[in-house]
């Protein structure tokens, strides 16, 4: 349902400033903890969610994520209850838009008309699917856009205008420019130089570009801020949990709250930069 | 319509040829494809253009034979295995011999041809995944060869089993990644490969050592090990005045096994066996994608993996860390699908006696990764009569493994 993403991006244009977007592993230390955080996002300032898909092989993923990941499934997150957790979120909250993030596999194999009508049920808005570029589209981008689910796309800096149109074509809700050539959570991004970046993407397209990868505080979130839509946090956000587990890897009183403080930060950070609202 | 993972996939329509795979993009039936980040489509579709570009130019052909024949030391004998042959009682054996190669393995023979293409592409920076030590072996030696930086990712856990390959790599001037993440085998490494060339893309190649990962690697990689099958065909034909009647290769990731088979697809009347590693048995910890496992999507290809009900990948197990994969190349699973080639397994247990038979009677050590194609060679031939011919590659040599072979047969080397 790309209504809610085009809703929540036309209040941060009425509000005069970029929207915060925030990653967090589903299942991550365990389900209720995730379900818990995922919650309290949207009341420490977060305007829009992803969950992410736990995957054994994340290829396109740090160190953070990558343990997130495994955490998650050591305590049996899989497909089915991360759409679960879902569901339970949706029932709170009709307005903050859900992003799917993960990789293909674990959809293809839960089958992919199974998987779209299940997700769109639970109150997906929008899928991004890492290791799905535009030559592969027939797989799930297509059937998502037409079952009513945004299919967003990465560009990153190695997509050059020749290739943009291709990567923008069939994408919906808005685009996510990857900062670096890189992994999550790895290398802090040339803030200048992302926003050119996202300048050059706004001539091919009339959605928001938002930026992630790299962006581990309030002052980085303000700086993307500048020149984006959008700012996107999930490495730091899984630093930030993963700094309150006890030895076994096991959530404490202090989990939610350390992510909460976070966001919190991050969108002091990005509300600081006032941009001016769209005629 | 996609086939759904789990689905029968059989009786389809036979094609005309099966050499003609892959389509455009980089599809052999539902296999293959290019499942990667965005970050390195421009890498993927810059390689293919090279490659194909490479593929068309005579000077190019030149130097792959040129290092071939005196680097490598091609072609590899076709050697008839006389005692073996009398002592299972059936067919006629022949070996590959693959293991005589340069660095002791077929891995070299796509190495050198990707190493070129990286020449030609001005890329000075070079990066491996290896399981078992010969690929980065491989990668090693060519990128001192010709003076480029060699970077090779490798599980923690066979960093440790397979240390006497580490310390060549090191010698040979390679920088060897121990890799910790997941469960620290093949595919980790991969994944880690996959992550360097993310992060530097603008002067890395990146040398997958087999006949999988995104398009085109599949199609080129078999390209390259082509080598295998075509001298094969040439020697047999004056060995014996004719075509083998069947072939047989073990199978991780494929290479060798689609390098042998490849030349011989469209000759329907040669048999075709592929052998994977069935590790403990099929019904406990195995190597065995296409006997246990389901098609699904991993380091840049649909293929049949081994994985979960949920699409976590499984962890393989084979005695044989260049078989420790836990899928298979896409030509491979396409070709299961199609009936054209027969996939069975052998476990380790099979592997270390074919060894051992192997050894004592033609005064070879193959490596335990042909050995269980040698297991099979030793089911199959006593059921042939005597004037079947039977290739089989012996793929590399075995003194990389023989510390772990001593530990297996409950002896020690001092």
């Amino acid at each position: 349902m790309t209504q809610r993403i085009e809703a929540r991006f036309e209040q941060c244009r009425a509000e005069g400033r970029a929207a915060l977007v925030t990653y967090i592993m589903a299942g991550d230390p365990d389900p209720e903890t995730s379900l818990a955080i995922l919650k309290s996002l949207p009341k420490a300032g977060a305007d829009i969610v992803e969950f992410g898909l736990p995957f054994t092989d994340p290829m396109a993923d740090g160190p953070a994520i990558q343990a997130a990941g495994l955490r998650a499934l050591k305590v049996g997150q899989d497909t089915a209850k991360t759409l679960d957790l879902i569901r339970r979120f949706r029932a709170e909250d009709q307005d903050t838009p859900v992003i799917l993030m993960g990789y293909f596999n674990p959809i293809f194999v839960y089958g992919v008309d199974r998987f779209l009508s299940d997700a769109k049920e639970a109150g997906v808005d929008g899928l991004i699917v890492v290791d799905l570029p535009p030559e592969e589209d027939d797989e799930l981008c297509l059937p998502a856009l037409k079952a009513g689910l945004a299919f967003i796309r990465l560009a990153t800096p190695t997509t050059d205008d020749k290739r943009l149109p291709a990567v923008l074509a069939n994408t919906a809700g808005f685009v996510y420019y990857v900062s670096i050539t890189g992994i999550t959570g790895a290398a802090t991004p040339d803030f200048g130089k992302v926003a050119s970046a996202v300048e050059r993407i706004k001539h091919h397209t009339p959605l928001p570009v938002v930026v992630g990868f790299g962006v581990k505080s309030g002052a980085h979130a303000a700086a993307v801020a500048q020149g984006a839509d959008g700012v996107v946090v999930g490495s730091a956000l899984i630093d930030a949990l993963k700094g309150t587990l006890d030895e076994q890897g096991r959530a404490t009183s202090r989990s939610v709250e350390a992510v909460t403080t976070l966001v919190k930060e991050l969108s002091d950070g990005v509300r600081s930069v006032v941009k001016r609202a769209a005629a | 319509m996609l086939k759904q993972a789990g689905q029968a996939v059989s009786a389809q329509a036979q094609p005309n040829s099966f050499r003609t795979g892959p389509d455009e993009g980089g599809h052999f039936g539902q296999f293959g494809g290019r499942f990667v980040a965005e970050t390195l489509m421009p890498n993927i579709l810059e390689l293919e253009k090279a490659y194909d570009e490479a593929k068309n130019d005579p000077s190019f052909h030149a130097d792959m034979e040129h290092f071939s024949k005196h680097y490598i030391g091609r072609p590899s004998p076709l050697y008839f295995a006389e005692r073996m042959t009398e002592h299972l009682g059936g067919a006629k054996i022949y070996f590959k011999r693959e293991e005589l190669n340069h660095t002791g393995a077929h891995k070299v023979n796509n190495v050198l041809g990707q190493i070129l293409l990286a020449r030609r592409m001005g890329k000075k920076r070079i990066i491996a995944e290896t399981g078992a030590g010969q690929h980065g072996v491989a990668t090693a030696t060519l990128c001192a060869r010709f003076g480029l930086e060699c970077i090779v990712y490798m599980g923690a856990v066979d960093v440790e089993r397979q240390k006497p390959n580490v310390f060549r790599m090191n010698m040979l001037g390679a920088k060897v990644v121990p890799v910790q993440s997941g469960t620290r085998t093949l595919k980790d490494a991969m994944n880690e490969a996959l992550r360097d060339w993310v992060t530097n893309v603008a002067d890395t190649f990146y040398c997958i050592g087999t006949v999988a990962g995104p398009h085109p690697y599949p199609a080129m990689v078999r390209d390259f090990q082509c080598v295998i099958g075509n001298e094969t065909r040439t020697q047999m034909l004056e060995a014996e005045g004719r075509l083998p009647d069947s072939l047989v290769a073990c199978i991780g990731g494929g290479s060798n096994a689609i390098g042998l088979f490849h030349p011989f697809l469209d000759d329907k009347a040669v048999e075709i066996y592929g052998v994977e590693a069935a590790g403990h048995g099929l019904d406990k910890l195995h190597a065995a994608s296409l006997t246990g496992g389901r098609p699904g999507v991993l380091h840049g290809n649909r293929t049949y993996l081994l994985m979960d009900y949920d699409g976590q990948i499984s962890d393989a197990h084979s005695i044989s860390a260049g078989l420790d994969y836990p899928g298979i190349g896409p030509e491979h699973a396409w070709l299961h699908d199609m009936g054209r080639v027969t996939y069975i397994s052998a476990t380790d247990d099979e592997a270390l006696e074919a060894f051992q038979l192997c050894s004592q009677l033609e005064g070879i050590l193959p490596a335990l990764e042909p050995s269980h194609a040698l297991a099979k060679v030793i089911e199959l031939a006593p059921q042939k009569p005597k004037d079947h011919l039977m290739v089989v590659n012996i793929s590399g040599r075995g003194d990389k493994d023989l510390f772990q072979i001593a530990e297996h047969l409950g002896n020690t080397i001092a």
